[in-house]
């Protein structure tokens, strides 16, 4: 088997960039960053199709021995089921095409090799984190993640600002690796091992048992573990609270923000709490949590979307809701839903940003979608392409990959067995804020008069990854359609053998058409909204701003966030540091070196430069001896 | 007062030597610093030769020409550094020569 080919080309192609970057053409780095990613992508082509025309037993390939530390040998094991397929195709292949516009998008850029290497480190820690078979190597792939997107967000790094941004990503989601890691801790100190498939048997043989009471740490144990688990996901994936990182991490080139910060990465907490679901079907208290974090996240983020005027923020906000519906359908036990949801975003969120990297560049990095418009007619693929894309964001019915994948959400937060109305109520709220900021932004940026002149056009590297995603955006969907619809299930039967698949309590033909219609008309709605608004009555647009001002405003800031953590965290640890800038701790030494260089003052004085006081001295010292060896 | 031979010799011993160090602690001028020196050894010489006096021990005497050829030493150093503070300072004030200090 040679499985471990799918993350070594990516993880050759950067060691070669890295190593011999300086001295390659740019034309050479292209063909080496892109050749080891289409090979790998071919890879897992033929990986996948032995293992879906082979028994689609899992494959377990241990590549060496990591370490032994008294007994405890995690290996650099490499594991294929069906959920790491699902992951390795999405990564290598988007990622392939985002290679591919790459070359065309950063191809006057200085720091081409650079941003290649860094891209190929970035695929080869993914494709890690996804085929690890134990935790501490998918550690280490979640790390390695966390350090290409720190280098890809600061790529241009003489701007000051784009260093902030990406150190805020990387401190951010460093709170929520070490609960990660604190639950890795527990994990291990619970089972004493942190194989994936050894902690999903122990607790599946728990839940089959008599629940979390038999989970060797006690339900506590198992809430806190998976409560933990969640820390790392919400800080990696942008949910509420750690989410404020994604939307300044726009400060990256655009291809990194379609590869990292939308279709992969930030997808890789869904990935974990997913892949430790066992953990999960025992704490229903982490369950909700995982659910309200969702139903707020992407209702936050779907609000802030709305009032950006940054194009590329209007997406990093949407994607941050998008990750919001995958952590509502997690936390309904609906997880082939989540993994479905995330296999589409990944197609039309990788397209849209693309389509938005195409618009930037054409108008010469011109990202504020006010100052764009009618550039419909200017930019006819782009146009279409990312229409694709934003129909299938706003999960406009029937035709579109989203929203097959966002119906199943829905429906599962209504008729699941953790299901309410109350989350089908916020889901659908987020569906219609999704159709409306979307379409927002389409007409803004499409429609109207010409603001910005277009400099140029973009080349065929750039376009024939838009159109491919386009067509996956459309198609993608059709593996998963509802029961009513034409019942496929193509992809939660392929995950059945990793994944439970969920109960339904509500298993009316009408509700499941009631609500179907709810959604499609809510998107219709807010794409009509948003038509009323942008195209046919914009002048509207200023009495509403007068009225809703300082909503706007508010919303615009993410609702406040980064402001509330200025204040409550780094102002009070500025101020510490300004207090202690002389560093309390420190005193006792710098007391005791100045003590001593009193007491050589002191010393020194004595030494004054007479002959006689010296003599003085001698004598008084030998007479103190003398009465000193007499009297005692 | 009729004290027997030895504690007079000594008494006379340690009154020379602390009139000796008493003079070189007083005395700037190096010269006398440098007698005065002497008049110690001598009282060191003295209780030397008191000591062996009291038991009939050939010693102290010896002890004496040791002393009396290390003094003839001293001097002849003692006398060279004196030459050399003359030239360089132009006195022979002790504490002219003041300049290596803390």
């Amino acid at each position: 088997m040679t499985l471990w080919l799918i993350p070594a080309l990516p993880y050759l192609g950067a060691l070669i960039l890295i190593l011999a970057g300086s001295k390659l053409s740019k034309q050479m780095a292209g063909i080496i960053g892109c050749g080891s990613m289409g090979l790998s992508a071919l890879w897992t082509g033929v990986t996948g199709i032995a293992f879906l025309s082979g028994g689609r037993e899992p494959v377990r390939l241990q590549l060496w021995e990591w370490f032994d530390v008294a007994g405890w040998n995690p290996g650099v094991t490499l594991y294929f089921d069906s959920l790491s397929l699902v992951f390795t195709f999405v990564i290598t292949f988007v990622g392939f095409l985002i290679h591919v516009y790459s070359t065309g998008y950063m191809a006057r850029d200085e720091g081409f090799n650079r941003f290649f290497a860094y891209l190929n480190l970035f695929v080869g820690s993914m494709l890690m984190l996804v085929l690890a078979d134990n935790l501490l190597l998918l550690y280490l792939g979640w790390e390695g993640v966390g350090l290409c997107s720190y280098l890809l967000i600061g790529f241009w790094y003489q701007d000051p600002a784009n260093g902030a941004a990406a150190r805020k990503a990387f401190i951010v989601t460093r709170i929520g690796d070490t609960a990660f890691a604190i639950g890795l801790f527990m994990l291990f100190q619970t089972l004493g091992t942190l194989n994936i498939g050894a902690i999903l048997a122990e607790a599946g043989s728990a839940l089959s048992g008599d629940g979390a009471a038999s989970w060797p740490g006690g339900p506590a144990g198992a809430t806190a573990i998976a409560l933990l688990l969640v820390g790392g996901a919400v800080g990696k994936s942008a949910q509420i609270p750690l989410q404020t990182w994604l939307p300044d991490a726009m400060a990256g080139p655009t291809p990194v923000s379609a590869l990292i910060h939308a279709a992969t990465m930030v997808t890789a907490g869904v990935y974990l709490i997913a892949r430790m679901h066992g953990i999960f079907e025992l704490s229903p208290v982490s369950m909700q949590v995982v659910s309200l974090i969702g139903t707020i996240t992407l209702l936050v983020a779907g609000c802030s979307a709305l009032c950006q005027s940054d194009l590329k923020r209007v997406l990093a906000y949407s994607t941050i809701s998008q990750i919001g519906y995958m952590f509502l359908a997690l936390g309904l036990g609906a997880w082939s839903a989540a993994i479905f949801h995330f296999f589409t975003h990944a197609f039309f969120k990788a397209l849209l940003f693309l389509g938005a990297g195409a618009i930037i560049e054409s108008l010469h990095h011109e990202q504020n979608i006010f100052r764009m418009g009618g550039l419909r007619k200017e930019l006819p693929v782009v146009f279409i392409t990312f229409l694709i894309g934003s129909a299938s964001l706003a999960a406009l019915p029937l035709v579109t990959a989203g929203f097959f994948s966002k119906d199943q959400i829905l429906w599962m937060a209504f008729a699941g067995e953790h299901g309410s109305l109350g989350l089908w109520i916020a889901a659908s709220v987020g569906a219609f804020l999704t159709a409306l900021y979307t379409f927002r932004m389409v007409f803004v940026t499409f429609w109207g008069e010409t603001k910005t002149p277009v400099t140029h056009r973009p080349g065929k590297a750039m376009t024939i990854p838009l159109i491919i995603l386009a067509l996956f955006s459309l198609l993608a969907g059709f593996i998963e359609v509802p029961h009513n619809l034409g019942h496929i299930t193509l992809f939660s039967s392929f995950l059945a053998s990793v994944l439970p698949s969920p109960e339904l309590i509500t298993d009316s033909l009408l509700m499941e058409w009631m609500s179907q219609a709810a959604a499609a008309l809510l998107t219709l709605g807010g794409i009509g909204l948003a038509y009323e608004y942008y195209v046919r009555n914009p002048q509207s647009l200023a009495g509403m701003k007068r009225n809703t001002g300082a909503l706007q405003r508010f919303f615009h800031s993410g609702f406040g966030f980064d402001r509330l953590y200025d204040s409550l965290l780094i102002q009070p640890y500025t101020w510490l540091a300004r207090v202690n800038r002389r560093d309390i701790t420190d005193s006792l030494y710098t007391g005791l070196a100045r003590f001593s260089i009193w007491l050589h003052r002191q010393s020194a004085q004595t030494q004054t430069g007479i002959l006689r006081h010296y003599l003085l001295g001698a004598a008084i010292g030998a007479l103190i001896i003398l009465t000193i060896s007499i009297f005692i | 007062m009729n004290l027997p031979a030895m504690e007079t010799g000594l008494l006379l011993a340690g009154i020379l030597f602390i009139l000796g160090l008493l003079s070189v602690l007083i005395r700037r001028n190096t010269l006398f610093m440098l007698m005065s020196v002497e008049i110690m050894l001598n009282a060191a010489g003295l209780a030397f030769i008191v000591a062996g006096a009291r038991w009939g021990q050939p010693d102290g005497q010896v002890m004496f020409l040791f002393i009396l050829a290390m003094a003839a030493a001293e001097v002849s150093v003692g006398l060279a550094l004196i030459l050399q503070i003359h030239h360089q300072l132009n006195t022979i004030d002790s504490d002219a020569a003041n300049r290596m200090k803390g």
